[in-house]
This record gives C-alpha cells, structure tokens and sequence, in this order.
C-alpha cells in the first residue's frame, strides 16, 4: 500500500493520481463488473479511488455527477468518461469493454439456464421468490430516493411523484408520452423554486 | 420475421437507455415491460418479474434486463443486439459531452433541470416497483418476501444480495412458492 502511494505520488499528472495503461484500465473496470452486485457505483469508488488511486475523491465526484446527469447507467458513463480522459476513444473502448463482457457473458448463462429450466419444480419456486425479492429491492430504492426529495419539497415533489407513478404504473402510458407531459412541469416548478 | 423483431429491439433498446436519465435503469423498467409484455407479447409480465430478478441478482450494471430481454424475444442474437444498442448511444452521448463537461456544470440550468426531472425518476421507479412486484407477487408467501426484502434494503446498509440470496433459498426448499 506504502509503495502504490509512492508511486502515485511521483506519476503525478492530473492532481496525485496514477495513470493506468490500457491494460490495467480494462483490468479495473473487469474488477469493478464481476465484483458490482446490486448496484456497481460504490465498488466503483472502492476500486478506482482507495485500491487502486486512478481517482482523487473529488475528482470521482464531479465525473460521477457528468454521468448522472446524463443518460443511461451512471457505470457505463463513467467507463466512457473516465477512460475518454485517460487515452481518448482507445481508452473509452477498453473500460466499457471490460465493464460489459464478463457480465454479458455470465447473464446470457443465467438467462438461458432459465429459459431452459425455470418451469421445473423446485427452480420454478426459487425464480418466484427471487422476483418477489427483487421487487422489495426496487420498493426500497424508490422509498429511499422519495422519502429525501418529498421532505424537502413536499409541495412540488409530490405531485410529480404520483402523477409519473399513475401515468406509467396504472394508465401504463409510453414514456416518452409521460416526459413529454410531466418534464416541462417538472422544469418550470423546479425553474421558479429555485434558490 | 426475426431481423423484424432484432431491428425492434434495436430501436427500443436505444430509445430506453438515451431516456433512463436520473440514475438507472429501473425509471425505463415501466415502459420496457410494456413494450415486452403489452405491445409485442414477447413474454407474460411473470417472465419479465424473473427475468428482472436475475439481471438483479447478477453482477454488472442492472441495465443488463435489456440482454435478457433480448435473449427471450430472439435468442443469442437477440441478446447482442439489445445489450449494443442500449449502450452505444449513450456512451457516444457521454464520450462526446465529458469534453466540454465543465461548461455545462456553470450553467444555471443544470441545477433545474436535474431538481425538475428528479420527482418524475422517483414516480417512475415506483411504477417499477409496483408491476414488478405485481406480477411476482402470487399468494401470501410471495407478498410477506417482497415485504421483507424491502425493509430490508431500507433499513440497513447491507449488501441487497443477502436478501436475494435468502429469497432464493426459501424458495428452493419449498418453504415460499
């Protein structure tokens, strides 16, 4: 650990950080994939700030920002970012290659072990109750990002919440339909509370 | 009859990642599960719940339902295409804007726009929540693990996957189905 610090120290180009090679990029983002269940951002943190130093903590946070602002999964953009930065369009390539092809790999597995065997007795009560699960896991995230933003706000938040619930979840509306309706009111409520 | 199907996956795929802004994957599951089950019958909302179910319970970015996805509406090719088009639209998107990221982030307008779509993400997730757990939840037992598993995950900071893991093994043994 003494050593890697050393060396961070002395390769010092952006703030205090290594520079990975291509190699070592596809090779971190391999490790962050495999090791990423129920959400990859902190093993992410973990790997590319305190095990392997590639990252300043502010650094880490003002990128992840760029890729929560943007669309699609914040892991995929921060691959593309963070390897963008390091060696351009190769470096994008590499990282979101090793983020993707383990993981592609061993869902394709699973899925068709499914498809093949999921209707068979005990697999077929097992499947069921781990989509039972995975549905409490969603019930929390959303618990969890509402409970904040509904305290905050109460007033503008709440309507927003419900009405995307209703439109998507019960009237079942396509989504660009829902944004195209709740977005512009989304924005002028959050444009005129603004501080 | 299937380059029809591989060239609708394609479309969907790409329009769903470019609109799952605000975090995840789980704002577009509404409207991916529509599209699945309610406009090109490639599976039941059942098929959809365990499909989500394992993307969860893998590891790697949970936007991977889209693989599986692609996997029972057209095999391995399938699989490929939904998995590429959901991520070479955004990552062309992300690799071109992180350039000039440090203008945006001075804009006034940044802070609007991620404070007025935030509560839309949040009703979307909830929407998400809500079919998945419909769909999976046939009978008491099934209700009392999606309960559990989401107190759970609510009120601890442990790894989501213990849940998950213990699901499996109730259900395996028999003791929920």
């Amino acid at each position: 650990m003494a050593a890697q610090s050393t060396s961070a120290d002395e390769g010092a180009e952006q703030g205090a950080a290594t520079v990975p090679s291509l190699f070592e990029l596809y090779m971190g983002f391999a490790q962050i994939s495999v090791s990423a269940f129920g959400g990859a951002l902190p093993f992410a943190r973990r790997i590319l700030v305190d095990q392997r130093k590639w990252m300043e903590p502010d650094d880490f946070a003002s990128t992840l920002a760029l890729c929560q602002f943007l669309p699609g999964p914040n892991i995929v953009n921060l691959s593309i970012a963070f390897g963008r930065r390091l060696h351009g369009w190769r470096g994008a390539l590499v990282a979101i290659f090793g983020l993707m092809a383990a993981p592609v790999v061993i869902i394709i597995t699973l899925g068709s072990l499914y498809l093949r065997f999921g209707q068979i007795g005990a697999l077929r009560s097992m499947f069921a109750a781990l989509a039972a699960a995975a549905g409490g896991l969603v019930v929390a995230t959303a618990a969890q990002m509402a409970v904040p933003l509904i305290r905050k706000a109460p007033v503008t938040a709440l309507p927003m919440v419900i009405a995307a619930f209703v439109l998507a979840g019960l009237l079942r509306w396509p989504l660009p339909a829902v944004m195209a309706v709740l977005a512009p009111i989304g924005l002028i409520l959050a444009w005129r509370t603004r501080s | 009859m299937k380059g029809g199907i591989l060239t609708t996956l394609a479309l969907q795929c790409s329009m769903l990642a470019l609109l799952a802004f605000g975090g995840g994957i789980n704002t577009v599951v509404p409207e991916l599960q529509r599209q699945a089950v309610d406009v090109h019958h490639w599976m039941d909302a059942r098929t959809f719940s365990d499909l989500f179910a394992i993307a969860q319970a893998s590891p790697g970015p949970n936007m991977l339902i889209v693989c599986l996805v692609g996997l029972k509406a057209a095999g391995l090719a399938g699989a490929l295409v939904a998995t590429l088009a959901a991520c070479v639209p955004t990552c062309l998107l992300t690799f071109f804007v992180s350039g000039f990221w440090d203008r945006i982030r001075a804009s006034p307008w940044r802070p609007v726009a991620q404070g007025g779509v935030a509560p839309v993400a949040v009703g979307l997730i909830s929407a998400s929540a809500f079919l998945i757990s419909r769909a999976a939840d046939r009978g008491v037992g099934l209700i009392a693990v999606t309960v559990a598993t989401a107190a759970f995950c609510y009120f601890t900071k442990r790894n989501p996957l213990w849940a998950l893991g213990a699901a499996a093994v109730l259900g395996l043994t028999g003791l929920v189905s």
